[in-house]
């Protein structure tokens, strides 16, 4: 099959804010429902600053660890748990949502969510993962977090709060910059040039 | 220049008075040092130069044998907003694995018909050029992107968003908002009905205009094909003059942002036909038979 040239991609803007939120939409379950948690963070840019037009995306398992293919996630039932969520940041650069902790998607393997970045300023959406910081063995084995130096690895491991949230902050740069990830590995979606 | 700008904004993005990341120099050291005077005015002179040497350094780069880059660039510091806002690491590469390799589904719970058009979603027509914008999403293989949500947004026909930190003085529609939505077909076709959106300024510098430009949000069957990008009408003479257009440093790369004028999908006495088909990253997952037959999601058009 011939190889297509993907299409480039834009800044989000400031403007997406009548456009991508929906209602319900950092709510992946009702909160207060049985086995829902919080995670929450803060976006920060390189000087340290709360950035108040980044907008978050969340793409996980359910509790079990299975990938849902269930439709549903803009206009939500309430019930239907489809793995999908998105939210804004408010003007202290806080997101929020309401979801569970993903199971492994395999027996042994670390459980994490997978998440999109947007902001006015950033050119292009940035991936990377929040893993959950339960299990060591699993992390440690992880492909991902074992090809990362201890420093960097850090930043894609959530932190446990008292009432059984989690907290993860994104830095978008500076020393403790979250690692952000390339899945084309062809070196065009590089920051340095 | 007109004598009551406030020169002080003209270092802050787009029209909000969030000046949290406005930076003395494109340095991007010592964001928080308060300059001793009123920074210069940036005016498009400056920035042109900025952009053009940064195209030219690209030139020399290619003929050196470096590769051609299709991406914008995350650290293109004519964009004055980037400058503390991209990674200054290198992205890490990974193998995209378990929920990656999948997509959330999307179908007609989520989306209605009606979305697609954005002509009828108040009392009265909205003022402006009628245009269609149709096309297909297809992956970097050319398989088609079926049953999948594509959401766009745009300003008015004025150059003016509805978002409430749209501070530009010309008039909102009322009856325009200018959101839209659509689930691909079978085919990875999608297909909105909408009205040509004006150019406007913005603070990235003074005199700063950015090209008319519709956004479109798009999924993929991964993941990680996730993107988020702009569309542009063939010809626009700000393209040359847009930190934002000409982040993307290739030209063939931002020609791909750029829509065709195609009278086969004009309507006679009715609408304007634009075509641009969006490309995704490749697949990177071993497809199923039904699948690769473009039976993802609930895409019973």
């Amino acid at each position: 099959m011939s190889k297509l040239t993907a299409t480039p991609g834009q800044t989000v803007g400031p403007f997406y804010g009548y456009a991508l939120p929906y209602a319900k939409d950092r709510e992946l379950l009702a909160p207060g429902s049985p086995g829902s948690i919080r995670l929450q963070g803060t976006v920060y840019d390189g000087a340290g600053h709360p950035i108040p037009d980044a907008i978050l995306e969340i793409w996980q398992p359910d509790a079990d660890g299975n990938i849902v293919r269930r439709t549903g996630s803009l206009v939500r039932d309430g019930y239907t748990f489809t793995g999908f969520g998105r939210s804004a940041v408010g003007n202290t650069g806080v997101y929020t949502f309401t979801t569970v902790n993903p199971g492994p998607t395999e027996p042994g393997a670390a459980a994490f969510i997978s998440v999109a970045v947007f902001a006015r300023g950033l050119m292009n959406r940035l991936f990377t993962r929040v893993y959950l910081p339960e299990n060591e063995e699993a992390l440690a084995k992880d492909p991902l977090l074992s090809s990362l130096d201890p420093e960097r690895r850090k930043t894609l491991i959530a932190r446990r709060d008292a009432d059984g949230g989690l907290t993860w902050d994104i830095r978008l740069q500076g020393g403790d910059e979250t690692v952000f990830l390339d899945f084309e590995g062809t070196g065009t979606e590089g920051a340095s040039q | 220049m007109p004598d009551d700008v406030n020169l002080a904004t003209y270092n802050a993005d787009a029209l909000t008075e969030d000046l949290s990341d406005a930076v003395p120099a494109a340095s991007g050291t010592a964001p928080q040092a308060v300059p001793a005077e009123a920074p210069r005015v940036e005016t498009q002179q400056d920035l042109s130069a900025e952009i053009k040497a940064l195209g030219e350094a690209y030139a020399r780069a290619l003929k050196d044998g470096a590769p051609k880059e299709t991406q914008p660039r995350l650290d293109f510091a004519p964009y004055r907003s980037s400058i503390l806002r991209h990674p200054t690491k290198s992205l890490h590469h990974a193998d995209p694995e378990t929920i990656e390799l999948h997509s959330p589904a999307f179908g007609h719970q989520d989306v209605h018909a009606l979305e697609a058009d954005l002509t009828i979603q108040h009392n009265g027509e909205p003022q402006g050029e009628r245009i269609i914008v149709a096309g297909r999403v297809l992956d970097g293989d050319g398989r088609p992107v079926a049953g999948q949500l594509v959401e766009i947004w745009q300003a008015n026909s004025s150059g003016r968003y509805i978002h409430k930190r749209d501070q530009h003085p010309a008039p909102l529609d009322p009856n325009f908002t200018g959101v839209g939505r659509c689930i691909t077909g079978p085919d990875g076709s999608y297909r909105f009905t909408t009205i040509k959106p004006g150019a406007y300024p913005w603070k990235n510098h003074l005199n700063a205009w950015r090209p008319a430009h519709i956004h479109f949000s798009l999924f993929g069957t991964e993941f990680t094909q996730r993107i988020v990008t702009q569309m542009y009408f063939p010809g626009d003479q700000l393209f040359p003059l847009d930190p934002i257009y000409q982040s993307i440093v290739d030209q063939d790369a931002r020609d791909r942002l750029v829509a065709t004028y195609d009278h086969d999908l004009t309507e006679p006495e009715w609408a304007l036909g634009y075509n641009w088909d969006i490309v995704l990253t490749g697949s990177k997952r071993t497809w199923t038979e039904n699948e690769a037959l473009g039976a993802e999601g609930d895409d019973h058009e």
